[in-house]
């Protein structure tokens, strides 16, 4: 325990990662319950498309000169209106919008990965795009980091009780007068904004580490839905606290270490959620 | 136009089902009648003021939902939804340790659960519970407002012979004992048939409304389905409605 601490302490001598702590924790909370309700309602691949959509917008915000952070937000955030909006107004069937899906998501790619090659300033810049990175965060980051997750949080609490209802039960929704529609276009909002977030720390491709796993995990160890939320924060920060303390250590990328202990908590609460449900059914209970 | 010239009223403590083959436009009627969707034509009232108006006081259970085992919420937490989900906010977390109100809206919500029997299987994932568990919770969803008129749209398919007797069973006691008018659509007569007061067969837009003993004979059907309808009565009263193409009885498909 001391040993932790100290080593701690150690890391947050210097200023870089102290930053990379804090944005790591903004980051975490916002993904971990806003994943709680994307893993609720099946949505696991809108926000992976919505990253994937966001890689470009900070490609190119970088080859333009302006902030990484702001390319995502942008990008993310419009292209979770067009997911709003679109595929209804065209009336296209389910198949079709996930063909619609991959061959955007294939193009956002390929313009991310040509906005890169133009911009020669780090030869890192496109796995950090990609995979993640916590070095070079600075104060400014963090502040914008923590305001965008400060309103995710409120519209969230705001319309949290109506999303869970409307999430689950849309008809009986619908009749009781919450307005379904609406909500899901809220949601989609809220969804590339966390996603725009998370994307800054873990990288486009590896957002499930904290959007999805830590919720999954919550899911399979509580059905209680104010528990489920709190346990999926906190695995969601844990791991990224665990994650940036071993990438500051050990020589891998940072996305790496989050992803692989999101990863062993989700196979971790798997077993064991297999081992109760054997010995629930042989003692007769459910 | 699905329907003309029907003239329908359903009072407190009065059970009706609506029959009638799928594709008549059954669930149309409740979408009307929660103000979902417009009337082309006559009018209609829901508790003396226009549809949607006093949807609070209308409890509504839509055609069979089912819940597959992935979906990690208890049923208790589903029919507390129906009672304060459509309230903006997030329940504060231990609202219960200082707040009378929000005791007094727990024990209501158990209270419904005791009623529909449920009480057993609310707090397991609504997932693992069976269609017939699945379909009680519901129906304690519809009521926990204390309604003064109960929707179902085809609350017994997909249930087996006795989840069928013991819901139907269960929807006449609620509507005797709390005075609800219950207005049951579905295209099954037979499990309703101990149970509903009046009942209203529609098929090809054309409508005949009455008592069971009125309406349920092999004259009125056949006349109103053009086809040859049998209605059959078994030793101890029970009435069975046997037809051809258009009518089913238990496990058969009804087109």
């Amino acid at each position: 325990m001391a040993a932790l601490v100290g080593a701690y302490q150690e890391i947050f001598s210097y200023p870089f990662m102290v930053n990379a702590f804090r944005a790591g924790t903004v980051v975490a909370v916002v993904a971990g319950a806003i994943g709680w309700f994307v893993v609720l309602r099946r949505q696991s691949f809108t926000s992976h498309a919505l990253a994937v959509v966001g890689f470009p917008g900070a490609a190119g915000a970088a080859l333009l000169g302006i902030s990484t952070a702001a390319g995502y937000f942008g990008f993310c955030i419009a292209a979770a209106l067009v997911i709003a909006v679109v595929p209804r107004a065209a009336g296209a069937s389910r198949g079709e919008e996930s063909a619609v899906t991959g061959t955007v998501q294939a193009f956002a790619l390929a313009s991310g990965f040509l906005f890169s090659s133009l911009y020669r300033g780090f030869l890192s810049g496109i796995s950090a795009l990609l995979f993640g990175s916590f070095v070079g965060i600075t104060g400014a980051q963090v502040t914008a980091l923590l305001v965008v997750g400060a309103a995710t949080l409120a519209v969230l609490a705001a319309i949290g009780r109506p999303l869970l209802f409307a999430s689950l039960d849309p008809e009986v929704a619908a009749a009781r007068t919450v307005p379904v529609r609406a909500l899901s276009v809220v949601f989609l909002l809220l969804l590339g904004a966390a996603v725009a977030e998370a994307a800054q720390i873990t990288g486009a491709l590896l957002i499930f580490a904290l959007l999805v796993a830590p919720p999954a995990t919550a899911q399979l160890l509580t059905v209680r839905p104010g528990l489920g939320l709190l346990l999926s924060v906190t695995i969601a920060v844990a791991v990224t606290w665990a994650g940036l303390a071993f990438a500051y250590y050990v020589p891998y990328p940072t996305g790496f270490f989050i992803t692989t202990l999101a990863f062993a908590a989700y196979v971790a609460a798997r077993i064991s959620h297999a081992v109760g449900e054997r010995r629930a059914f042989a003692g007769g209970t459910v | 136009m699905l329907w003309s010239g029907v003239d329908l009223a359903l009072r407190p403590g009065q059970f009706l089902a609506v029959l009638g083959p799928n594709g008549v436009g059954k669930t149309t009627l409740l979408n009307v009648i929660l103000g979902l969707l417009p009337a082309s034509g006559g009018t209609v009232r829901v508790l003396g003021k226009p549809p949607g108006v006093e949807n609070h006081r209308v409890g509504y259970l839509p055609q069979r939902r089912s819940f597959d085992p992935s979906v990690r919420i208890r049923g208790i937490d589903l029919v507390r939804l129906g009672l304060d989900g459509d309230r903006w906010g997030v329940p504060l977390p231990g609202a219960r340790f200082f707040s009378a109100a929000a005791r007094r809206r727990e024990a209501h919500v158990r209270d419904v659960i005791d009623l529909v029997g449920a009480s057993e299987y609310a707090d397991h994932p609504v997932g693992r519970i069976s269609g017939g568990e699945q379909q009680r919770l519901l129906i304690a969803q519809a009521l926990v407002r204390d309604p003064a008129v109960l929707l179902l749209d085809e609350p017994l398919e997909g249930l087996d012979l006795s989840s069928q007797a013991s819901v139907t069973a269960l929807l006449d006691r609620v509507c005797r004992e709390r005075d609800i008018g219950v207005l049951m659509v579905t295209h099954d007569i037979n499990p309703l048939l101990p149970h509903v007061d009046t009942v209203a067969y529609v098929a090809e837009g054309r409508i005949a409304a009455g008592t069971p003993a009125e309406i349920v004979t092999s004259e009125t059907l056949s006349r109103l389905y053009g086809t040859r309808v049998d209605v059959l009565r078994a030793d101890d009263g029970r009435l069975a409605v046997i037809g051809q193409q258009v009518n089913c009885g238990p496990g058969q498909e009804c087109h």
